[in-house]
């Protein structure tokens, strides 16, 4: 009898949704992205309140989608497989039937579900605003579908790649403080130091600069927030979360 | 294939120059319970974890139930149940909840399920205040039984503990000796601990390791014959002690004394008696003390050579084994060098 291959996901999943909420780090990490992005759009508002802008809100606002990543990436994924380590009970769920493949995906989808519920609580703050407006034309621009439609379609698409970086560095090591850290180095090269090589190349080797724009975060960005849905960034991030999680199931199965 | 539930062969672990587990061989049947013993760094808990297949053996075979561990592995961990040592388990977890979430990665049908929980939380005394209790709150004692409720849970063919009653009190000792009783005959069990008074109680057979090798296997009994060279009976006496080494060689020539402590207020004294002679000597000892006339002897028993002293004899000659070829293998390497 050959077993199924995603036959106890599910339990694992549940397992996993049920640590993450009651997890201290993760009301740390919500508390700290809901109050850094509603000052962030507050900021804004304020921005368009005293001279007219070019673009709507709710572009502005995704521009600076990096800012949260840096920290709420780390705190949602630091603890998934480092602290499972460290305690000892990684290997006591690996002598059970389950599979590396099982408990990385459960891991990601769990991280990757609780990243997307906390982008969309966002969707409050334009909602809320617009509700105590008087003018309705303000109140449409604010909560423009395609722009909001954009934005999170790319904070999704992207997130897969974020998250899939967290566990993988979740994996590494026991210490959640090394997987904090090694995460948000590997983001601020995806993310900052791709966007800074992409700028000096395009000086000296501008083929390496065309190159470097097909995986520059900002443009997919860009894109999304245009309304450009390129197949191109789909298969960039949902290839490379492929490959940096099975990366991190062969750590899982090497180093138990 | 023999029937064997774990079966070892020549099974080597190394880690670049390092052996850590070096051609070990044996095996366990159905309903018995084995005892692994050996000194920190032996080889014990590698060895286990080849078993459960968490990391793979450099070379040798492996079997439980019969099937391979190194090819069958998804099969073999439906069959065994692994206790970790320091049994790690999720501390903000209530008891029921935990092991109703091993219980389905166990797959355990879901019609069966609840029954199959009351069963092992009875079996483990975790009563109904325990239950739902969070783990981390729990004493040692608890703990102890939820790894081994958790690891008994789908009624596999093949139990492993690594070290179950350590950082026990006398009382949890026993509950846990009480549990392992009730599994013998039913499944096999391998039990890895330190505590070799516990090993004798709970075992039918006992193998120590030490250096990554197998330096003695068998019953308690057969490795009394087979490591201890030196026998001893205690006495309680008083009087006629100057005599008694000349006297004790009529009995037999081998046979030594030595008194333990000062005699005390009514004179009385307890002294070893030890000789290399496995016959038990007790009655035509006890005879001639009794035919002494200046003698008076209060109480006398014959000493069984505890597990510990088969396991110091044992590890003892494997390190007198493995020290000589260190020796010229360093000889060796110097004149070489040289």
């Amino acid at each position: 009898m050959r077993p199924s291959v995603m036959k106890h996901f599910f339990s694992l999943l549940h397992h996993e949704l049920r640590a993450l909420l009651i997890a201290p780090s993760t009301y740390a990490a919500g508390v700290l992205f809901l109050v850094l992005m509603g000052w962030i759009y507050w900021k804004i508002l304020l921005q368009y309140s005293l001279e007219p802008q070019e673009g709507l809100p709710a572009s502005m606002f995704f521009q600076l989608f990096w800012l949260p990543v840096f920290f709420v990436v780390p705190l949602l994924t630091m603890k998934s497989v480092a602290e499972e380590r460290r305690t000892g009970t990684l290997e006591t769920l690996m002598t059970t039937p389950v599979t590396a493949l099982e408990v990385i995906a459960s891991k990601f989808f769990a991280a990757y579900l609780f990243y997307c519920f906390l982008w969309l609580l966002t969707l409050g703050f334009p909602w809320l605003v617009s509700l105590s407006l008087d003018s309705p034309a303000t109140g449409s621009h604010l909560m423009d579908r395609g722009a909001l439609l954009g934005g999170y379609s790319f904070v999704a698409v992207s997130g897969l790649l974020f998250i899939a970086v967290g566990i993988f560095s979740s994996s590494l090591t026991r210490s959640q403080f090394v997987a904090a850290m090694l995460s948000f180095c590997i983001l601020f090269i995806i993310i900052i130091g791709m966007r800074e090589l992409q700028e000096e190349s395009l000086a000296w080797f501008p083929w390496l600069g065309e190159i470097l724009n097909i995986v520059q975060v900002f443009k997919h960005l860009e894109d999304f927030s245009l309304g450009v849905i390129d197949t191109r960034p789909f298969f960039f991030y949902i290839c490379n979360s492929a490959m940096v999680l099975g990366l991190a199931v062969l750590i899982v199965e090497a180093k138990t | 294939m023999d029937g064997s539930s774990i079966e070892v062969r020549n099974l080597t672990k190394r880690y670049h120059h390092v052996t850590a587990v070096d051609d070990v061989s044996f095996k366990v049947a159905h309903g018995e319970v084995v005892g692994f013993l050996g000194p920190n760094g032996a080889g014990k808990s590698t060895t286990i974890r080849i078993l459960c297949g968490l990391i793979p053996a450099t070379s040798g075979i492996a079997r439980i139930g019969g099937l391979s561990v190194a090819t069958r592995i998804e099969e073999v961990k439906r069959l065994i149940g692994y206790m970790p040592e320091n049994n790690p388990l999720p501390e903000d977890m209530r008891v029921l909840e935990y092991l109703r979430y091993r219980a389905r990665l166990k797959e355990i049908p879901t019609k069966r399920l609840k029954t199959r929980l009351e069963e092992v939380l009875d079996l483990c005394d975790l009563n109904q205040k325990i239950r739902n209790k969070v783990i981390g709150t729990l004493s040692k004692g608890y703990r102890q039984r939820i790894g081994i409720a958790d690891a008994i849970l789908a009624e596999p063919k093949v139990i492993i503990m690594d070290e179950p009653t350590i950082g026990l009190d006398p009382h949890q000792i026993i509950a846990i000796r009480d549990l392992i009783e009730s599994f013998r005959g039913k499944m096999a069990v391998i039990i890895s601990s330190h505590m070799l008074a516990e090993v004798e109680l709970s075992c039918d057979r006992v193998i120590i390791i030490n250096q990554g090798r197998i330096v003695a296997s068998g019953t308690a009994e057969s490795l009394r014959k087979e490591f201890i060279n030196k026998y001893t009976y205690k006495a309680t006496l008083k009087g006629g002690l100057e005599n008694l080494g000349q006297l004790l060689r009529d009995i037999d020539p081998n046979m030594t004394w030595s008194p333990m402590g000062k005699p005390d207020k009514n004179g009385f004294i307890n002294i070893t008696l030890s000789t290399p002679q496995r016959e038990d000597l007790s009655e035509q000892i006890m005879a001639w003390f009794q035919r002494q006339p200046d003698m008076s002897l209060r109480s006398f028993n014959r000493v069984e050579s505890s597990l510990e002293d088969i396991f110091l004899s044992a590890t003892r000659r494997s390190w007198k084994e493995v020290l000589p070829s260190t020796k010229s293998r360093d000889n060796n390497t110097n004149q070489e060098s040289s």
